[in-house]
């Protein structure tokens, strides 16, 4: 017998609208980060090294791009005849416009019932962490606790969409709420990742949807804040919540510093990603780099100084990237000038033009643009 | 019952590479890195997948331990298939005793029933000695032609190098008339690439023969080919062109690196519809630091680079510290080069560690007598203590520290 108790479920596009430059064409999961990865294989990298083995991966809309990077799950060692990766698109029928979280999950239930596993974890894909899940999980049972919410003590991001929380001094949620505060006050704010036992989620949102109630953090946390031992744990490691454009390009930028890198790729727990087997980047005769993160596939010629540049860009000589993120198969031709900018996949910037965004206000370039 | 493959490939992959010394002291010659992200053997199966052969048999013997986990179950290479894909074949025990693979045919012959089992109409023996891009497809498209018995891939060399191969000499139809190993006064500049496509039941019988012939080498050019052009077999040379180098020298497989960097060079790894397939190190992209220059180089993933990088290849995971020089040379995976340090005409193995100061290699302007020149090399795993020396040429395979004087 296989002793596996834990299951997953990624929610890929639960906060879409944090980043509507990005998510246009694409789940929040399927967001491109850091050079060479999606923004779902932090979690998915994340339970795969806790030694989950089976995971759904909740999608809503616009999972074109999602499923081409997933494929049947190989990168992450989920391509497997026991459990594996599931993907779950909408069961049709409903409305697909739905917020919150209920609606997908009931959705799923069946995927759920026929389920042997003991606890679920929860998350969502707008966090880039390398979160040790088996703590979590370890927390989760030491308390005996029927939820466990995974939470950040700090500045709360702007436009974040997730439950405050004030937590007593055994670790236990007293009550939940959205502030009203100004956003540089300090909070504890939820990050979207739970863990809970299979057959309480299976109850909860069978209770939810028989009353049309549809918000998992209101309709079922808030409301058993009393009844239930919901309990908060407080990652301990480094990571960086996606809630807006800005976050997103503070996020990206963060990856400069070698200490960042070194929390969030560890030798043994990986960060896995869709493999693309791509030639190492080359350097021309006149290219100057500085400060920069640049992904296999490049080819520099010209100028990149404090940016992140993925897979297959192209930066021709007298081309200048400062302060930018320029994602996958762009190209950047002679005599630009490129200051704060997001460049997203396949963009091509045309020779002389310039683009300047600031430190606070990053321009972001859709898909396949000719600039 | 497998289902039946049109063509079995075989892939050599047994041999020491004697001639790479220090590199392959613990692993077999097609596991030894190249370009930046690649091991050799990567070239023959991407190839073959590429070309649309499904089934593989890689022979191993030599230091198999490395070679196997790289090749796994073949996954990064789309070759971990039902039936079909990769097969590991070290040698064996039989109830009539065992034998090492005694020379290339044996190691054909020795697996005669791995072949059987596809029922194929033809054998493709590849070694994995060679980068270069070729589509067996078109090979066997042409052997077919012919209808050939035997076809061997030949490329064009030059005719003053011709005496350093194996020349085949053609009738102006394409059809072999005579072997000419490393001839001292070449008629042809044509080399053999050490590719052969054979119609398989012809095959299985000259191995079976070869086999009962007590003086024979058991060796594919030595014995069996020039057996069936005595036999007067349909045999035929294939012409290839494009980029194909032997790295069977640490001086061959210093240049094959350094062609990457040469954009007139015809071997383009960025094909989109000819990928060189590898296992992936799973680390995120390289970081280059204010204090570095970098120009003329191939960097992988998971580099950290604070100094100066100038014509170098560099494998995923390599830390140059600032104020360290790297130029014309080839950094393999998880290698340090530490602050002060000079490495300049060196290959420099996996995880090896350069420290402060030190100087591996030299450059050629910088010799007094040019007869010494060569490029260094540090094997795998080796320390170079701090302000070391370690001069043109010289093979370092243990750990060097600096005399206290």
């Amino acid at each position: 017998m296989r002793h596996n108790t834990v299951m997953g479920l990624l929610f890929s596009d639960m906060h879409n609208e944090a980043v509507p430059e990005l998510t246009g064409i694409r789940a929040i999961g399927s967001v491109p980060f850091g050079g060479r990865y999606r923004l779902i294989d932090f979690p998915l990298s994340n339970l795969v090294n806790a030694g989950v083995s089976k995971v759904g991966v909740v999608t809503k809309s616009n999972y074109q791009s999602l499923m081409d990077h997933l494929g049947s799950g190989k990168a992450w060692g989920l391509s497997r005849k026991s459990e594996g990766l599931y993907f779950l698109p909408p069961t049709g029928g409903g409305d697909e416009h739905y917020e919150g979280r209920i609606t997908p999950l009931s959705g799923i239930m069946p995927f759920l019932r026929r389920s042997k596993e003991d606890y679920v974890i929860l998350s969502d894909c707008h966090v880039v962490g390398n979160i040790n899940y088996r703590k979590l999980l370890e927390y989760h049972i030491e308390k005996e606790a029927d939820i466990t919410m995974a939470y950040v003590k700090g500045v709360i991001p702007k436009n974040l969409q997730s439950p405050m929380m004030s937590i007593a001094y055994d670790g236990r949620v007293n009550d939940l709420y959205i502030s009203d505060r100004s956003e540089h006050e300090i909070e504890n704010y939820g990050i979207g990742l739970y863990v809970i036992g299979r057959e309480l989620l299976i109850r909860f949102v069978e209770t939810a949807m028989s009353r049309n109630q549809l918000s998992f953090e209101w309709d079922v946390l808030h409301r058993h804040i009393h009844d239930r031992r919901i309990f908060a744990y407080p990652v301990p490691e480094y990571l960086q919540v996606i809630s807006s454009l800005e976050s997103y390009f503070e996020a990206n930028r963060a990856l400069l510093d070698s200490a960042v890198r070194e929390q969030l790729f560890k030798p043994k727990r990986k960060i896995y990603t869709k493999i693309r087997d791509t030639e190492p980047a080359l350097y021309g005769l006149h290219s100057k780099v500085s400060n920069s993160l640049i992904a296999d596939g490049c080819n520099i010629e010209g100028t990149v100084s404090n940016s992140i540049v993925f897979r297959n860009v192209r930066v021709a000589r007298n081309a200048v990237i400062k302060n930018s993120i320029v994602m996958q198969g762009s190209v950047i031709c002679g005599g630009t000038d490129l200051d704060y900018v997001v460049l997203d996949k396949n963009v091509c910037v045309r020779d002389g033009r310039s683009l300047k965004g600031c430190a606070d206000y990053p321009i972001s370039v859709k898909k396949n643009t000719m600039v | 019952m497998f289902r039946k493959q049109e063509c079995v490939a075989m892939l050599l992959a047994g041999g020491q590479g004697s001639r790479l010394y220090a590199l392959t002291k613990h692993v077999a010659k097609p596991a030894v890195p190249y370009g930046g992200k690649y091991r050799i053997i990567d070239f023959p199966l991407s190839n073959c997948v590429n070309s649309g052969i499904e089934t593989v048999g890689v022979l191993t013997q030599y230091q198999p331990l490395e070679l196997n986990d790289y090749i796994g179950s073949g996954q990064p290479w789309d070759l971990d298939l039902m039936d079909a894909g990769v097969h590991i074949l070290p040698p064996y025990q039989r109830s009539k005793g065992a034998d090492w693979y005694k020379g290339t045919a044996n190691a054909i012959y020795q697996n005669i029933p791995f072949i059987e089992r596809y029922d194929p109409e033809y054998v493709l023996v590849l070694s994995g000695d060679h980068i270069y891009k070729m589509d067996y497809a078109k090979m066997i498209e042409e052997h077919k032609a012919n209808n050939a018995d035997c076809t061997i891939a030949v490329i064009e060399v030059e005719m003053e190098e011709a005496s350093r191969f194996g020349i085949l000499n053609t009738n102006p139809d394409g059809s072999i008339y005579e072997f000419d190993e490393k001839p001292a006064v070449p008629k042809s500049n044509l080399a053999s690439m050490g590719i052969y496509v054979f119609n398989w039941q012809k095959l299985r019988h000259y191995l079976k023969a070869d086999e009962k012939d007590k003086n024979s080498q058991n060796d594919f050019g030595k014995n069996v080919l020039p057996a069936m052009l005595n036999a007067g077999e349909r045999m035929f040379a294939y012409r290839f062109e494009g980029y194909w180098k032997d790295v069977g020298t640490i001086d061959s497989l210093w240049e094959a690196n350094m062609d990457l960097l040469n954009p007139r060079v015809p071997l383009d790894l960025s094909d989109e519809t000819w990928k060189i397939y590898s296992r992936s190190s799973g680390l995120p992209p390289h970081y280059i630091a204010d204090t570095a220059q970098v120009q003329n180089s191939m960097i992988s993933e998971g580099g950290n680079i604070y100094g100066k990088v100038d014509f170098a290849v560099l494998f995923a995971g390599v830390t140059v510290e600032e104020g360290a020089l790297v130029r014309d040379s080839i950094i393999m995976p998880g290698v340090t080069v530490k602050k002060g340090a000079v490495v300049q005409y060196a290959i420099v193995a996996e995880d090896a560690v350069i420290g402060e100061n030190a100087v591996v290699g030299a450059r050629p302007e910088d010799m007094q007598d040019l007869g010494e020149w060569g490029v260094a090399v540090v094997a795998s795993g080796v320390k170079v203590g701090d302000g070391c020396q370690v001069p043109a040429k010289a093979m370092i395979d243990a750990d060097i520290k600096k005399e206290a004087n």
